[in-house]
């Protein structure tokens, strides 16, 4: 009898009330805290956004940003049809030519038309992939060398230390001016702009991935190192099987930080240098005044937010995917 | 000179401090046979880690000479493996890789299967072959260090030297690796050279052990002849004279001639009436 009570009874046993309870409590802490909290900061946004006044108008709360957004969306959709008709009428042009006379010579203009704010984040999302792998492809050799030779990393230490706190805003006039001695040619494939945002995101985000790495290769288990010793593993399959997979979770460390970094120096670095990019946008629309330019910048700082953040969260999954330890908490 | 296969003379070691030269050993002279297994016994801080360094080429011993098989000691080598404390494992890698990697050394250019088969038949001798692609976050404490003697093992060393290698473990799986080690060593008569603090595991294991005085400047301070038969079984031996005379020889070197702890002092008459 008892058997058949528990059978019946939903609420008791192993898949009864308190499972219930468990798996509602990892719910609530997964998704709608983290929902509530981002709601709790929309209603302090809208509130604080209406009581201030600007030149151009209140500072605009959610809502407005959210209608910008729309609006931008819009542009971008009417831009991409026009392109699409402009392309239509041209094969449609020179299918007539070639249809009257077979060895007539067809032109193939591309499109001219303005960036859309979409264009504009693929731009920056471009270069600050550009900059940061300039800056992984230097920093990730030069800190593994640096940290397994102790005299090496002694000379070089402090010339790292005095380069490291140096701001993007200040490395872009030297920048520009070499780029612009340098980088001679009448039909570049890359624009000068796009060379010295790339070139000023790796100047500023390969410290953080140098010195990590430094300290990762620097910091290997005593034990593992005598293994290799006794072993006689030669210097390049030290560094294979010892060094590196040691190092990784510094160097992933180093790797966030960078990324962050490079995201960050991306924008300042394209409003000056006018790279066709998110900076840009922001920047133009300082300058434009229009009555919707704060809601732009608005939509603008929002988006370089969410893709800071997506941006971190790739690298996270792309150190989770690498990592041996699956036990370790990454966060 | 076949009595002589590992020739320890003079051997001295001291190290650079900011005070000046700390000397951790001095005069150690040692010689051992081919096929015998040592036990290195004494308290913290005798420097037994600093002789199974020194043979183990990862120190240079700063006054006399170690020689093995006629040949001077020189830096590490597989012919020297050792057994670490902490197993040392990579923990990347699986319990097949990380055995993999010591006989790829001494089996630089073999083909796939002749490695796979050596790597195979060190993983059975300690009993570890149904746990081949596990992680060493996987596995036991036990399971990791019979991982590390397969290694050390499967680099076939003319040494075999370890440090302490149950020091880690609990006294049951102590106790199973001890067999393991005992089936071993009858199957393949390495020369080895263990550091130990358990006198029980001492008697049991070894032809002769090797008790240290005090550091130090610690030295050799008697080295005693264990002649029980073998095999030995630990059941059998609890109930031997013989055993517990040799146990109680270690014992009296350790607690009485040499002992580590210095009595308490009686507080004085004062201070007693003075805190009632």
């Amino acid at each position: 009898m008892q058997t058949m009570i528990h059978r019946i009874n939903p609420f008791a046993g192993p898949w009864g009330l308190t499972q219930l309870k468990a798996g509602g409590a990892r719910a609530w802490r997964s998704s709608l805290l983290p929902m509530l909290g981002i709601l709790a900061f929309l209603l302090v946004w809208q509130m604080v956004a209406s009581q201030v006044q600007t030149s151009l108008g209140n500072l605009p709360g959610p809502i407005a940003t959210g209608k910008q957004l729309v609006a931008l969306y819009q542009e971008h959709s009417a831009e991409r049809d026009k392109r699409d008709a402009f392309y239509a009428r041209q094969a449609e042009r020179n299918a007539q030519k070639l249809a009257a006379n077979p060895q007539a010579e067809v032109k193939v203009r591309p499109y001219t038309g303005r960036d859309t704010f979409f264009d504009q984040i693929l731009t920056s999302l471009v270069t600050v992939a550009t900059g940061f792998g300039i800056a992984v492809l230097i920093a990730i050799p030069a800190g593994i060398l640096l940290g397994l030779n102790q005299t090496l990393y002694q000379a070089i230490n402090p010339v790292v230390q005095i380069l490291k706190p140096i701001s993007p805003l200040a490395w872009l006039p030297l920048v520009t001016m070499v780029v612009s001695a340098v980088y001679v040619s009448p039909d570049p494939a890359l624009a000068k702009s796009f060379v010295i945002s790339a070139f000023t995101v790796s100047l500023c985000s390969l410290w953080p991935t140098l010195l990590n790495t430094i300290v990762g290769v620097a910091s290997i288990d005593p034990d593992l190192q005598n293994v290799s010793r006794v072993l006689k593993l030669a210097p390049l399959t030290h560094v294979r099987k010892i060094v590196l997979p040691s190092a990784i979770p510094m160097i992933f460390t180093g790797l966030r930080l960078s990324l962050g970094v490079a995201w960050m120096v991306l924008i300042a670095a394209e409003m000056l240098a006018q790279n066709p990019g998110l900076g840009k946008f922001v920047w133009d629309e300082f300058q434009n005044g229009s009555s919707e330019s704060l809601a732009r910048i608005m939509v603008a700082v929002v988006s370089i937010g969410v893709i800071g953040f997506m941006l971190d969260r790739g690298m996270l999954a792309l150190q989770k995917w690498i990592s041996w330890d699956k036990r370790s908490e990454l966060r | 000179m076949s009595k002589h296969y590992l020739d320890l003379s003079n051997v001295g070691m001291r190290f650079a401090t900011p005070s000046g030269w700390f000397e951790a050993l001095v005069d150690v002279d040692l010689k051992i046979a081919k096929g015998e297994f040592i036990s290195l016994i004494g308290h913290s801080g005798c420097g037994k880690s600093t002789v199974l360094n020194l043979v183990a080429g990862l120190n240079d011993p700063t006054s006399g000479g170690i020689i093995l098989d006629g040949r001077e000691v020189a830096g590490p080598g597989p012919e020297r493996s050792v057994v670490f404390q902490n197993h040392a494992l990579l923990p990347w890698l699986s319990v097949y890789e990380n055995v993999e990697l010591a006989v790829r050394q001494v089996m630089k250019r073999a083909p796939k299967a002749a490695v796979a088969e050596r790597v195979r038949y060190y993983l059975s001798l300690v009993q570890m072959d149904h746990a081949l692609e596990k992680k060493p976050h996987e596995i036991s404490g036990g399971m990791k260090q019979r991982v590390g003697i397969a290694r050390a093992l499967s680099l076939s060393p003319k040494v075999l030297l370890m440090d302490e290698p149950f020091g880690a473990l609990d006294a049951l799986t102590r106790a199973h690796l001890q067999d393991a080690l005992m089936e071993i060593q009858a199957e393949l008569n390495n020369t080895v050279i263990m550091i130990t603090h358990d006198v029980d595991e001492a008697v049991l294991l070894s032809d002769r052990i090797v008790m240290m005085t005090n550091g130090p400047s610690a030295t050799i301070g008697e080295i005693l002849e264990i002649s029980l038969p073998r095999p030995r079984n630990r059941v059998a031996l609890a109930e031997d004279v013989e055993y517990h005379r040799l146990r109680q020889r270690v014992l009296s070197f350790l607690y009485e001639k040499h002992s580590k702890v210095t009595p308490l002092k009686k507080p004085k008459a004062e201070a007693r009436s003075a805190v009632a």
